[in-house]
């Protein structure tokens, strides 16, 4: 089936315009004498196709080298930078994130991706330069009017075409000179404006390029619009994950019971935590309303020891390890004088000394101004243990020589 | 069809005074476009095509089914588990990768090397490579359990600020393995652009002519074209070159950068490169030998270049059995106990079945090419080649998993045992692979004819002043007055 060049082959009636000379060679050596020819002639607007490279028709055609190479550099070094910065402005910068102790910014982890960016970019730049430096696609040119030459240049023939736009050209001295360096054949070849791109083509592809362009956009500015609000329904999301889950909520309708309701009353003789504390002087320092004057716990060596051991451990560090409020975080907060610290009570102090053992215990468990309430962290027993401890403590600053043994007075200075 | 018809000449005779021929019925330009291109023209490819297609979309689609489940359910299909965390996915992931290494070190290294006879072969690698990396990019994909997040590996600001940990080596895996696929499908479609060319001018249906003469950009074959074309090809085979290298030593650091021992070894990268290498040409000639005879190529493809890659698959091989012997001696020097054990445990150890099938594969069955006999003869080729590729695959199974199972602490060692699901995935990327592979072979062109050309008579290269592509010096019966072939 003899089909058409890929553009319609003007016949007699459309009107034609002259693209230029194609001629013809069959061997390499009369490519290249003719490229010499041409070169030396002074044309410009000439070429030569050939099915395959052939080495010295660069010369021969006088083909000044081409830049490509330092695209290729360029593109290659800002693949290189790329690499570095990302990993860089991520891990240093924006979410800095420590691991084991290595160096926020590890540049020979950082190599392989720089690396690879480099030569990515690189190859971009080799082969999107390569097909903008040739003009590639051009799926139409004046050569392929000719069936001369589709049928064979990418057989086994080799051509030179010379456009009627150069200044030397001359249909009769042009041929003259391509057929005295050698060549099989020499071919007028016409053009029409339909050659170029179909009717079609001509009068949609601006207006398509343009709905498809504007309908590009609509997922980016759907985007960033979400983005730059807020919203009272949940997001969109193409992956619900465990979004849904098949369960009861609070506050939901649970039509399997009969009152309907997801959340269920306590059942008889449900105790609350805490609630089996029942003891009030224990629990609370209080007897019959009022703060205990008594400790809890009886007080034996033991007790004050483990007493003294827990109070240097959580009250030293405000109050101090002889209760008289200068522990280091006191010191430091008053250092900083920010403003905000309320300084800790000595224990020696009048108004500690007089109040009862249970209203201590209760400052204990629930804090008071800016200290916190310690409930959590001792239990009963053993903040009864610090509370004796305190006692001890202001005891210990305001003895007189009778809390002294007799038989150990005479060690007093 | 013309296929059975080209004889079998054999070219592989060393005459020191002159060089081969390489494409052996020595045909003009004409001849060898219609050798190449009637392939993808012919009406119906042959019958053993369809019965290879039907057998490679069945795996193809056993893959999918098996890969759907593994999604449905999670990887508790697999085999994986503590101690063994990797298992099949990963060595079929090293195994892929490793095979695709060969064809752009016959595209790329060889072209930088000026070895004129991968002009038979590159374009043909090259498809096996970019199908290669497509099957090894699933299991990376699929092995990570949320398929849906795979895009989190990849650094795109997101609403949780978070970024990907680019000193893992799994990261860098990302990126190596992405830039090769793009650089390599690159380099291949650029490859192909005059050959799209030639079928566009050859079609025969207007349907033909519009899809060629789209991917082949209205190449024209310009002298201006054709400059800036060879710059761009020797600056992609420049690229490509450090790109092998570095993809496969960056896998390799999947293990190396570890502290597993039997892992932890500086020797991974070249050992792994000189491995794919292997693996890869071994592929190739599997590939290549069916093909050629299947497709009428066996003049172009011809015993010689058959032959080289023998040679080039009995030095890597060579390569591998010292890195395998090095890795012992290192093992005993270093006077590392974990590792030093973890080394006798392969051979020895319950994993022994699978160390001594690697060793005999790799490093026994590939000596076999010391002798001409045997790596001009296409049966024996063929069956080591099959034999170098099972080798290949156990070596990686052997590196992940006897590693895994027995590591630092005795109470956590453990035997992994793949599933039935493992092994169908496995399978299945087989069917990816050949379907992907036999669809080139009908509807793109499987020899490089613009490069071939160079290297044949018809181009007159071979005298004067203007030495081309080809440097060829071959014979040419009707010009010379010496002997004929």
């Amino acid at each position: 089936m003899d089909l058409k060049a890929p553009n319609n082959v003007p016949n007699e009636e459309t009107p034609k315009r002259l693209f230029g000379l194609l001629a013809e060679f069959d061997s390499t050596d009369s490519l290249l004498a003719a490229s010499v020819v041409m070169r030396d002639e002074g044309y410009k607007q000439w070429d030569t196709h050939s099915p395959i490279p052939i080495h010295g028709l660069d010369e021969a055609m006088g083909v000044r080298r081409t830049i490509l190479p330092y695209i290729v550099f360029l593109c290659g070094a800002a693949g290189f930078l790329t690499g570095l910065l990302l990993q860089w402005w991520t891990s240093s910068i924006y979410y800095p994130v420590i691991v084991s102790g290595k160096p926020m910014f590890s540049v020979p982890a950082n190599i392989p991706i720089a690396f690879e960016l480099t030569i990515l970019f690189s190859a971009f730049g080799a082969v999107f330069g390569m097909f903008a430096l040739n003009r590639l696609p051009t799926f139409y040119h004046g050569v392929f009017n000719s069936r001369r030459f589709t049928k064979r240049m990418t057989t086994d023939r080799f051509y030179v075409s010379v456009e009627a736009t150069d200044r030397k050209f001359d249909r009769v001295k042009t041929r003259q000179i391509l057929e005295a360096a050698g060549s099989i054949g020499v071919e007028v070849v016409e053009e029409t404006p339909e050659s170029r791109f179909p009717e079609v083509v001509r009068k949609w592809a601006l207006p398509a390029l343009l709905v498809v362009g504007a309908l590009a956009l609509i997922p980016p500015v759907v985007t960033l619009r979400a983005r730059s609000r807020t919203s009272e329904t949940t997001r969109l999301q193409l992956i619900w994950d465990m979004d849904q889950q098949p369960k009861y909520k609070a506050q939901s309708v649970n039509p399997l019971f009969a009152d309907g309701r997801a959340m269920r009353p306590q059942s008889p003789g449900t105790v609350s935590r805490g609630g089996a504390d029942t003891d009030d002087l224990l629990y609370r320092g209080l007897v019959e309303g009022r703060w205990a004057t008594t400790n809890a716990m009886p007080i034996n060596e033991i007790l004050l020891k483990r007493g003294r051991k827990l109070f240097d451990i959580y009250c030293a560090q405000c109050h101090g390890l002889d209760g008289y409020g200068r522990g280091p975080v006191a010191v430091r907060a008053e250092r900083l004088q920010e403003g905000t610290w309320i300084p800790p009570l000595s224990m020696h102090e009048e108004t500690v000394r007089n109040r009862e053992d249970g209203h201590l215990f209760n400052t204990i468990s629930n804090g008071i101004r800016t200290m916190p309430a310690y409930g959590d962290q001792i239990s009963p027993k053993d903040r009864w243990a610090v509370v004796a401890y305190v006692r001890a403590l202001e005891r210990s600053q305001s003895a007189s020589i009778e809390d002294v043994p007799e038989d150990r007075r005479g060690e007093l200075p | 069809m013309n296929a059975t018809t080209i004889r079998e000449i054999d070219n592989t005779a060393n005459d020191p005074t002159r060089r081969a021929v390489l494409i052996t019925d020595q045909p003009d330009f004409a001849g060898l476009t219609e050798n190449v291109a009637r392939v993808a023209e012919a009406r119906r490819p042959p019958k053993a095509w369809y019965v290879a297609f039907t057998i490679s979309v069945f795996f193809f689609l056993v893959m999918n089914m098996a890969i759907g489940y593994l999604i449905w359910e999670g990887t508790g299909v697999w085999g994986i588990n503590i101690p063994i965390g990797w298992g099949w996915a990963i060595v079929n992931f090293v195994f892929w990768v490793g095979i695709g290494h060969a064809g752009t070190l016959i595209s790329a290294i060889l072209f930088l090397f000026r070895q004129k006879w991968r002009t038979s072969i590159n374009r043909f690698a090259e498809a096996m490579t970019i199908f290669a990396v497509v099957c090894a990019a699933v299991f990376p994909g699929i092995h990570v359990g949320r398929v849906w997040f795979a895009y989190w590996m990849f650094p795109a600001p997101n609403w949780l600020n978070l970024w990907p940990q680019f000193r893992s080596p799994l990261l860098w895996d990302v990126f190596a393995v992405n830039t090769y696929m793009i650089v390599s499908l690159m380099f291949w479609y650029v490859g192909m652009i005059p050959d799209l060319a030639t079928f566009r001018d050859r079609a025969k249906t207007r349907f033909r002519q519009v899809v060629y003469g789209f991917l082949s950009l209205g190449w024209r074959g310009s002298g201006r074209q054709w400059h800036r074309y060879e710059v761009t090809y020797l600056l992609l085979a420049a690229l490509a070159t450090p790109l092998v290298l570095s993809v496969h030593s960056i896998v390799s650091f999947d293990f190396a950068v570890s502290i597993v021992p039997g892992w932890h070894t500086t020797i991974f990268p070249p050992y792994f490169v000189a491995g794919a290498i292997f693996s890869g040409f071994a592929m190739v000639v599997t590939l290549a030998v069916p093909a050629r005879q299947l497709f009428g190529l066996k003049n172009i493809i011809s015993l010689r270049h058959l032959e080289n890659m023998n040679k080039i698959i009995l030095l890597t091989g060579s390569m591998v059995g010292y890195a395998y012997g090095i890795e012992f001696f290192i093992a005993w020097y270093g006077g590392n106990p974990a590792e030093a054990f973890v080394f006798v445990n392969r051979a020895l150890g319950p994993y022994s079945w699978a160390y001594w099938t690697m060793v005999s594969c790799n490093v026994l069955f590939p000596q076999l090419f010391w002798f001409k006999k045997c790596r001009t003869s296409l049966w024996v080729m063929t069956i080591v080649c099959i034999l170098v590729n099972v080798g290949m695959w156990f070596e990686r199974f052997v590196i992940v998993v006897s590693s895994l199972s027995r590591d630092f602490l005795p109470s956590s060692w453990g035997y992994y045992k793949p599933t039935p699901i493992d092994v169908l995935t496995f399978m299945g990327s087989f069917g990816l692979f050949f379907m992907l592979f036999l669809l080139f072979c009908c509807y793109l062109p499987m020899v490089a004819m613009a490069e071939v050309k160079s290297l044949l008579p018809q181009a007159g290269l071979e005298h004067g002043p203007h030495r081309g592509h080809g440097q060829y010096w071959g014979e040419i019966p009707h010009q010379h007055n010496g002997e004929t072939e």
